[in-house]
């Protein structure tokens, strides 16, 4: 994070702003990918109007980043429709998605609408790989087109890649096709258990050995791991996460979470406000007063200077203010050292 | 004076926090932070207001400084904004800036 934007993040946290915010606006896909994290899910989406409703309660509130994501957010039809309402509201946009349905008018409109980067999917860079994580043949195919279409017309990509057991010392050749199509590269080398708390997924984590060669390089996971709150500031540095403090999640139903991988329901854009749930959701409320102190392992932990804890991962295995146990393998994948939980400090 | 008007990149994204405001290009993904007085006069860049009539209405009333001395040190000011590829500078009404 650089200084500024620890600043203003600082400042957003300040004035109870929520800066960041992830909105899915469909959890339909067009792939079955073996490792995604939603779940089948019955009801209405958010209509367009409700969007827009929603949108304009956001910009009232102070949200800077808006990311659109789903599912495969390219199943929406109104999404150029959302997308131009968002911009006249001037947010900063950034769009997820697995690329398969970009074809060149749609990459156009992405041009023409100033988003800012398209963070698009992919598992391998060898074919049937990508292709057998997704369950959809010529999916890969598919999406190296629409990234090649996407930074022709001079749109900002990232390569989101998901590491896996089936390609799991992929990340070296990965990261050099993402630089070869003239996109930026990010590794999330963590599966994690779906939404309804089912951890079945978590057997399609890479191997130990792999977890210490990419916690251990610094290219890509910098000197501490990705937007870890210990990396910022001071007063984010008192807090768990900034999820549910400048960040928050909005499913396709108008469910309100802290994050996209935080379960922890604190209203609906249907029933309430954006900004009422925002500032009195009683759940929201209870979470944002937890401190890095309140946590009862992890705040004697020595490791927990290099540790991303993930609130939203603690709280799917049971214990919000307990210590995440894929983060403390991390954690010990990192450092070699065994984290509290695991008895405290001892060489592996 | 030949009249100057200033319009928000479509490009830039941005908000105001407090007495500030925060744009960041979508272009390169840059941010800055405006201050008080350049914050009045971004909020008023919709490419039909000439930045004279910003600068008289909105700055020379409200902080009490001399139009001439105002006037300089915005046309300073929006020419840097230019440079930095966040505002539409010309010597005539825009449009296609985000005042659309």
């Amino acid at each position: 994070m650089s200084r500024l934007l620890g600043e203003v993040h600082e400042k957003a946290l300040r004035l109870g702003i929520p800066w960041n915010v992830h909105l899915d606006l469909t959890w339909r896909c067009n792939l079955r990918c073996v490792h995604c994290y939603l779940v089948q899910r019955e009801g209405p989406e958010l209509k367009l109007e409700e969007v827009s409703r929603v949108l304009e309660e956001l910009a009232a509130c102070g949200t800077l980043f808006l990311c659109l994501s789903g599912g495969e957010v390219m199943l929406r039809e109104d999404l150029f429709d959302i997308m131009e309402r968002a911009r006249r509201l001037n947010f900063y946009i950034t769009v997820k998605t697995n690329g398969t349905m970009l074809e060149a008018e749609a990459v156009r409109r992405l041009a023409e609408l100033n988003v800012a980067r398209v963070e698009v999917s992919l598992y391998s860079h060898q074919p049937e790989i990508h292709d057998a994580v997704t369950q959809a043949p010529g999916s890969f195919a598919r999406t190296m087109a629409a990234v090649r279409e996407l930074t022709s017309r001079g749109v900002k990509v990232q390569i989101s890649h998901v590491l896996m057991r089936q390609a799991a010392a992929s990340y070296t050749e990965v990261r050099r096709l993402a630089a070869e199509l003239g996109a930026t590269y990010k590794l999330d080398a963590t599966i994690t258990p779906r939404l309804d708390g089912n951890a079945g997924v978590l057997r399609l984590n890479v191997p130990h050995a792999i977890w210490r060669e990419i916690y251990n390089d610094p290219e890509l996971v910098g000197p501490l791991m990705p937007d870890s709150p210990r990396s910022a500031p001071s007063a984010l540095a008192e807090l768990p996460c900034s999820a549910g403090h400048t960040a928050c999640y909005i499913s396709p139903f108008g469910d309100v979470y802290p994050c996209v991988q935080f379960p922890l329901r604190l209203g609906n854009v249907r029933e309430q406000s954006f900004e009422k749930i925002w500032r009195e959701s009683p759940a929201l409320l209870r979470w944002r007063a937890v401190r890095n102190a309140d946590l009862v392992v992890c705040r004697t932990c020595e490791l927990h200077n290099v540790c991303s804890r993930c609130p939203g991962l603690a709280y799917m295995e049971g214990d919000l203010l307990g210590p995440s146990r894929l983060d403390c393998e991390k954690a010990y994948a990192r450092t070699g050292l065994r984290p509290a939980p695991w008895g405290g400090i001892r060489r592996a | 004076m030949d009249p100057v008007y200033i319009a928000r990149h479509p490009a830039a994204a941005w908000r105001r926090l407090e007495d500030e405001v925060i744009v960041i290009s979508a272009s390169d993904s840059s941010l800055f932070t405006l201050n008080e007085v350049a914050a009045e006069i971004w909020e008023c860049a919709d490419g039909r207001t000439p930045l004279a009539e910003i600068v008289a209405h909105h700055i020379v009333t409200r902080y009490g400084v001399g139009f001439d001395e105002a006037y300089r040190d915005a046309r300073e000011l929006v020419e840097q904004l230019a440079g930095k590829g966040i505002l539409i500078v010309s010597g005539e009404p825009i449009t296609g800036g985000d005042g659309r």
